[in-house]
């Protein structure tokens, strides 16, 4: 069987330091993986060659066994492989609505229609009200997003990456800045992604991943040191000699 | 996701922005006709006035909408009112509609060349390389004196009656209505665009092109296909001054312009197209009423009414009134 997302030994270097080397992973549909790692371990990195902002110097990136290390980040969008970020980027001055009709639009190739408002869009409005429903975003949706509270920001990442209908999501920390009260709502939403749906997460909360992902893949120095269940990881000697010596102690680690 | 969710429904939207464009549409006509009635003497005035409107519509769709910074939009508009005014001068196409129409294109033109520099650069490079443009196309048509008259202007421009009917007279009724009919028509079409989903994805744009990349969108053309549509409103705006003054001037292509333009912009307020009306009224007929009480001071006076406003309204007149409105209707519901 064909992956539906693969990377080949991802290489990359910024002059003399190698921050990325011999990455591979291959992820099935329905996959549930989270790529964990120390500070500098290289996550941010990979997460920028994945989607096309860096360029690797070695290696492929395939998605439904297309090789798209060459292409632009927006063509990689456009063929199923989707991103939330680290730090919420959303249009403050735009409603929940407004976000995932223009997400909708965009994915059926509608964003450069010159007249008529989505509102006019039945289709368009009920889809993005299914959206933020599954998500819990029905009661804010006519609100700006400054005016929305960060946890819900969060999901509205998340909405909008959806509404695009992605193969594999790549979710950068998706509980990052979101008081510990609200991780479940983060948690609640993530359970009820789409069952086919390929997800890579890059988390620091470690109770966080071992509760979504099925496999943990753990980065050092730019290397995969371990690939295995949640269970396994934990009683890794290599994981936590590489969390040892990037924190002082293993507490992170359950 | 749980019964959370069957609360509240959306407010009920629908209808409302459509109703208010026929109210705008109505509010410009009303103050076109009460102008008409009071100051039968200022037609040529008003009219001047819609030309600059269009300049001042059109920078707000690439300033204010797209969040792109410039001080060359007066390229557009200059681009229009030359080839309005070459085509009547050199061509002998003397046909009002048709006037504006090539000076719709000419900017249009304008717009897609100039913007395929402008857009190459951000922030300040990007503001630097629009006056460069401006500047380059102000000389450029000031040494082509045998195509566009240079310094002395380009004049000989006699538009023939509107739909064969209504000659342009000394008083300026005809250009006044025609300026009114093309400023409701260009206001019109502009709300529905900018409400549309290329509207949103400008919008967009203007907040965080990295988001927009994520989804999938292109942030390049999306930016030049304003830029067209931009273009093309100043260049009606230049192609109603060619049509109505019957000269265009060297000025009609120039950094000062561009910069007043951006002035009238700021003071009505950027992103919603009633600013852009509301800050070109202000500001023409300010300086208007203060060069007629004092000639020396005027200019003074006018940096004044900039200043007070920046410091006092950053959000321009119709950030004030959206506060205002904010403020009632924060007392109605409490």
């Amino acid at each position: 069987m064909i992956p539906v997302f693969e990377v080949r030994d991802l290489q990359k270097h910024f002059g003399g330091l190698v921050v990325t080397r011999h990455v591979s992973l291959a992820m099935a549909p329905g996959d549930r993986i989270a790529l964990i790692g120390p500070n500098g371990a290289g996550k941010t990195t990979f997460v920028n060659l994945v989607t096309g902002q860096l360029r690797p110097d070695g290696g492929q990136v395939r998605l439904n066994g297309e090789d798209i290390t060459r292409l632009s980040p927006t063509a990689r969008v456009r063929r199923g492989l989707v991103r939330t970020f680290q730090v919420t980027r959303l249009f403050l001055d735009m409603t929940p609505e407004e976000h995932v009709a223009l997400a909708i639009l965009q994915r059926d190739g509608r964003s450069g229609r010159m007249l008529g408002s989505y509102l006019g869009m039945a289709e368009v409005t009920a889809e993005a009200a299914g959206i933020l429903a599954t998500l819990g975003l029905s009661p804010v949706a006519g609100e700006k997003v400054r005016e929305i509270a960060y946890g819900q920001q969060r999901l509205l990442e998340m909405a909008l990456a959806l509404a695009l209908r992605p193969k594999v999501l790549l979710l950068d920390e998706p509980a990052a800045g979101v008081p510990h009260s609200d991780t479940r709502l983060i948690e609640d939403a993530l359970a009820q992604l789409p069952a086919d749906l390929a997800v890579l997460m890059i988390e620091h909360d470690m109770d966080f991943v071992f509760r979504f992902a099925r496999r943990v893949v753990v980065l050092a120095a730019g290397e995969p040191i371990f690939d295995g269940t949640p269970a396994e990881v934990a009683r890794d000697p290599r994981v936590r000699a590489a969390y040892l010596g990037s924190y002082g102690d293993a507490s992170g680690i359950p | 996701m749980s019964a959370l969710d069957l609360s509240p429904p959306l407010p009920q939207r629908r209808g409302a922005p459509m109703a208010r464009d026929f109210v705008l549409l109505g509010a410009i006509l009303a103050v076109g006709a009460i102008g008409y009635v009071l100051f039968p003497n200022n037609l040529a005035l008003f009219t001047r006035i819609i030309a600059l409107m269009l300049l001042v519509l059109s920078l707000d769709l690439v300033t204010g909408f797209c969040g792109i910074a410039t001080l060359g939009q007066a390229t557009l508009f200059g681009a229009g009112a030359y080839a309005a005014g070459i085509a009547a001068s050199r061509y002998g196409i003397t046909e009002p509609l048709a006037m504006l129409g090539i000076g719709a294109a000419g900017g249009a033109l304008a717009g897609a060349i100039s913007s395929a520099v402008i857009l190459r650069g951000h922030g300040l490079a990007q503001l630097v390389l629009s006056i460069a443009i401006v500047q380059l196309a102000h000389e450029a048509a000031n040494k082509a004196s045998a195509i566009t008259g240079g310094s002395d202007g380009l004049s000989g421009i006699a538009p023939a009656a509107l739909f064969g009917l209504f000659p342009f007279d000394l008083w300026g009724r005809t250009a006044f209505f025609l300026g009114l009919g093309v400023l409701v028509a260009v206001v019109f079409v502009l709300r529905q665009l900018v409400r549309s989903p290329f509207g949103m994805l400008c919008r967009g744009i203007k907040e965080d092109p990295v988001r927009i990349r994520a989804m999938g969108a292109s942030v390049y053309p999306t930016l030049l296909k304003m830029y067209v549509v931009s273009g093309a409103v100043a260049g009606l705006g230049g192609g109603l001054s060619a049509v109505s003054t019957r000269v265009v001037g060297l000025d009609s292509l120039s950094f000062g312009l561009s910069a007043e333009a951006l002035v009238m912009l700021v003071l009505g307020g950027t992103g919603n197209l009633v600013g852009a009306l509301l800050g070109t009224l202000v500001v023409v007929w300010f300086e208007d009423l203060v060069s007629a009480i004092n000639p020396f001071h005027w200019l003074t006076l006018e940096g004044v009414l900039l200043v007070a406003v920046v410091l006092f309204a950053p959000r321009g007149l119709t950030g004030i009134a959206g506060q205002l409105r904010r403020r009632l209707g924060g007392r109605r519901s409490s």
